[in-house]
């Protein structure tokens, strides 16, 4: 018998702009002992359903309109919310995406990880505390006797994460809800935390509940996937099943445009390219197969590393020199000592003329600092940039602005809330004297908007009214329209779903071939990096430990660094995963 | 610490030092002197008491001197209207004016902060509306009409208690309630946001998914975070609760400081005026200084690390 069984689950959102179907006839179980992966785009419903099972949506706007989940021989929908509490924490644990955010700051660590012994058993404060520090060397964290009464900022991201894990288990539960719980962490922090939670699974037979948007981690982690799409579970199965033979068009969008290292085409493909979603005025929605997808994929993947187009004699035309970057903090009157975070520390690179150099590494090796560094965003300490032969100095950068534009990673926060589309686009041409009169820079903003997809419809929108893909295509227009010839594409699609994803990416490698960009693609994600560049150099603590072809780097690292980062990439592909199915 | 203790005493004579220019200044700026208005004075005698006073130095001593007294004999001048040391006249009202403030503060945070949490936890709720209407009364009516008011109503009616007076210590009780009650309701309204702010954040429905009971989630998850606001307000509103009202005391006759106040600007009383300011001033200063090693205690992300990891 299952452990816990989701049957027709229906969770509605009530609000005065309508109703949202978020959870649509959900149905699946979970054995005891058994990692079921639930994958969705943003927006899909797995976390919602997570949510509902343990009653913890705010209601209103949330009302749970069917369907059962039983634990038990109980729903857990119909029992009154005492009865509720005492599953809450102690059968059934959490985790959440953001350990930050979910944990107290105000609270020491212990504290918070002692709460559900004390709130759910007998027992003596002194003995709740040895049991939470045992829990906490078990999850890794190191020094756990002396570092459990800090407080959360004190931790580092990973350390966080692990104990909001460690959180959740020292009571023994049946079953994890673990939410996204690996999304805002690094690669190696999160191989690592992966390799706890199958531990734990094995040693303790806890079942997880894998709730993530990446196909990658699932296929790493998790026995059996669920797959959602806009609020129904479109197909459930095997891991191995599912990768190898996925029956419904979204599920194959989905693998098909996603980057992996063996991608070797060019232009991904699109969900969009296998589905087509109907939605009926009531909010119910058709999914329709698209025919001959597959046919049309074959035909991309045939045209084999189509990049050998521009096979022309290269030029550099960027070039960075012994650059640093070093931030103090703690100065000023009357208090302690500087402290120096070298955050760029003597990086050489260059970038040849059309060509993409992708730049990866974890959060705070100072990848962003030297893309802004670059473009004179942030003060360098010493160090020349050289473009297109000059040597950039502070007080010429805003003729340079012309030709070096960048991309940031939030294209909401980037674009100004209160501008149109028309303004937003206008002003770079206004400030750069682009364009004779307004009727002309109108023809080049509604030009700029058709070429990254979008139309003169869109002209007197504002931000908000465009969905997050649309929104990054915006940032893309505004960055060409001063028509230059350099981007920095700075963590340019990492807060995006991967069929969004596909398309922005896809974008940006036509714009290269028809306007003969040069990239600088920033990104943590070793995937992505790899699609798109033609040489990749990997950063740590402010220096490059690697830099080389791509293709080179990725089957033969140098550096130990490089090495660890590519291991810790969640591997979905066929050969890896049945490998692993022999194995158990 | 001790090397932040020491930044904040040098912030705090800086602003001191600040605000004794500024009023120094603006008391000379204002037209006349502290004896132009005593009529049957020869001008000789008027002379003698101007020299008397220092007076009759030159500007920038007169500047230079006062400071320098307070540093050298702890002396905060002479009052002119009075005849006395403005020290002792310190020292005789703001007893009065301390228990007063006290007596409000207590009030208002024994009222504000728990109709507050209460509103926040019944948020859109009949409970929540109400309480948050007659917060917005608090502030928006003026004490010289709640006091009155309470003179009429209660005073008048109930036995024990003293229409105007001070004396014994039932006397406290309303004009420590009219001086509360804006910043009771002002605590209000800051505690009740304060406590949502936290309730919408993460870590709240980590607290729920533990299994915790929710005056447990309230008390212990929301309550520290949600005070915050309402502590940095007590901080300044305390300085000024104590430092006496001159309409809550005028309305309920107390010898309070606040009297002064006002009467040092009427009758030109110069050194009462920097006095009583810089006084005041101290007071803020101190009492922000608390606020802040309050919010830390509150909130370890801002408490000052000696040896950071």
């Amino acid at each position: 018998m299952s452990l816990l069984e989701v049957k027709n689950l229906k969770t509605y959102f009530h609000t005065r702009a309508g109703t949202t179907r978020a959870v649509d006839d959900v149905s699946f179980s979970i054995n005891k002992g058994e990692i079921v992966g639930v994958v969705g785009e943003s927006g899909s419903g797995k976390s919602v359903t997570c949510h509902t099972m343990l009653g913890l949506l705010p209601s209103p706007p949330a009302k749970v309109e069917g369907g059962s989940v039983t634990f038990d021989d109980q729903n857990l929908l119909h029992l009154p919310l005492p009865i509720l509490r005492a599953i809450r924490g102690k059968r059934i644990s959490m985790i959440f995406q953001d350990p930050m955010s979910c944990l107290n700051p105000y609270l020491p660590i212990l504290e918070q990880v002692v709460e559900p012994i004390l709130t759910h058993e007998q027992t003596s404060r002194e003995e709740a505390e040895s049991r939470a520090i045992e829990m906490m060397i078990k999850v890794g964290i190191r020094d756990a006797e002396t570092r459990a009464r800090s407080y959360p900022h004190q931790f580092s991201g990973g350390m966080r994460q692990r104990a909001m894990i460690a959180m959740a288990l020292v009571t023994n539960p049946d079953l994890l809800l673990a939410d996204e719980p690996t999304t805002a962490l690094d690669v190696t922090v999160q191989a690592r935390i992966l390799q706890i939670l199958r531990e734990l699974r094995n040693d303790l037979g806890v079942a997880v509940l894998f709730v993530t948007h990446d196909l990658g981690v699932v296929a790493d982690v998790a026995d059996r996937v669920v797959v959602m799409y806009r609020g129904k579970v479109v197909e459930q199965g095997s891991v191995l099943s599912i990768f190898e033979n996925p029956s419904h068009p979204y599920v194959k969008g989905l693998l098909a445009c996603r980057p992996t290292f063996e991608t070797k085409y060019r232009i991904l493909p699109t969900v969009e390219d296998f589905l087509h979603a109907e939605e009926a005025k009531d909010g119910s929605l058709t999914l329709r197969e698209r025919p001959n997808a597959m046919e049309r994929l074959s035909n991309l993947e045939n045209k084999h590393d189509p990049k050998d187009f521009r096979r022309e004699p290269e030029q550099t035309l960027l070039e960075v020199k012994d650059l640093k970057v070093h931030f103090t903090s703690g100065s000023g009157f009357l208090r302690k000592t500087r402290q120096t975070v070298k955050a760029v520390d003597g990086v050489d690179l260059s970038i040849a003329k059309g060509k993409t150099l992708g730049l990866v590494g974890e959060s705070g090796c100072g990848k962003t600092t030297l893309g802004r560094a670059i473009l004179g965003l942030v003060h360098a300490r010493s160090g020349i940039v050289r473009y297109d032969g000059a040597v950039l100095q502070a007080s010429d950068m805003r003729s340079y602005r012309k030709r070096m534009q960048i991309i940031f990673q939030d294209p909401y926060a980037s674009l100004n809330p209160r501008l149109t589309i028309e303004q937003a686009l206008t002003e770079p041409l206004t400030v750069h004297q682009i364009g004779s009169g307004s009727s002309d820079r109108r023809e080049r903003v509604v030009s700029l908007l058709e070429e990254v997809g979008l139309s003169s419809a869109h002209l007197l929108r504002y931000p908000h009214e465009f969905s997050g893909g649309q929104r990054q295509r915006l940032c893309v227009a505004r960055a060409l329209a001063v028509e230059p010839e350099f981007l920095v594409c700075d963590e340019c699609v990492s807060a995006m779903d991967v069929s969004v994803q596909a398309q922005v990416l896809n974008l940006l490698n036509e714009l290269q071939e028809s306007r003969n960009l040069t990239y600088l693609f920033i990104s943590h994600d070793l995937s992505v990096v790899k699609f798109v560049s033609d040489e990749v150099a990997v950063m740590q603590a402010g220096r490059i430990v690697e830099t080389n072809e791509a293709e080179a780097l990725y089957r033969q690292p140098k550096d130990p660094y490089t090495q660890k980062l590519l291991d810790a990439v969640p591997k979905s592909d066929l050969k890896e995963l049945r490998e692993r199915q022999r194995r158990n | 610490m001790i090397k932040f203790l020491l930044g904040r005493l040098m912030q705090g004579i800086l602003v001191l030092f600040t605000l004794y220019t500024i009023t120094f200044f603006l008391a000379k700026a204002m037209p006349g002197e502290p004896f132009t208005s005593e009529k049957n004075v020869s001008a000789e005698t008027k002379a003698n008491i101007r020299k008397l006073y220092g007076l009759d130095r030159p500007l920038w001593e007169q500047y230079y001197v006062y400071p320098k007294n307070i540093i050298t004999e702890g002396s905060l001048g002479i009052s002119t209207s009075k005849g006395r040391p403005v020290k002792d006249i310190i020292a005789q009202s703001f007893p009065n004016s301390l228990i007063l403030g006290l007596c409000a503060l207590g009030f208002a945070v024994g009222i504000g902060i728990p109709i507050g949490v209460l509103s926040a936890v019944r948020k859109n709720s009949w409970v929540d509306w109400s309480c948050m209407g007659i917060a917005m009364i608090g502030i928006c009516v003026p004490s010289f009409t709640i006091g009155p008011l309470l003179q009429i109503y209660l005073a008048a009616h109930l036995p024990g208690l003293k229409v105007a007076g001070w004396g014994s210590p039932q006397d406290v009780i309303l004009p420590a309630f009219t001086l509360g009650l804006v910043s009771a309701a002002y605590l209000a309204r800051l505690t009740r946001g304060g406590i949502l702010e936290v309730l919408s954040q993460d870590f709240v429905r980590t607290a729920q998914a533990k299994g915790l009971s929710p005056s447990k989630v309230i008390i212990k998850h929301s309550l520290r975070g949600g005070l915050i606001p309402a502590v940095a307000y007590l901080g300044p509103a305390f300085a000024a609760l104590i430092s006496g009202s001159f309409i809550v005391e005028t309305i309920f006759q107390v010898p309070g400081m606040g009297q002064h106040f006002v009467n040092a600007a009427t009758t030109r009383d110069e050194f009462l005026l920097l006095g009583i300011s810089l006084f005041f001033g101290f007071l803020i200063v101190v009492m922000n200084l608390i606020a802040d090693l309050l919010t830390g205690f509150l909130d370890p992300r801002v408490r000052i690390a000696d040896n950071p990891e």
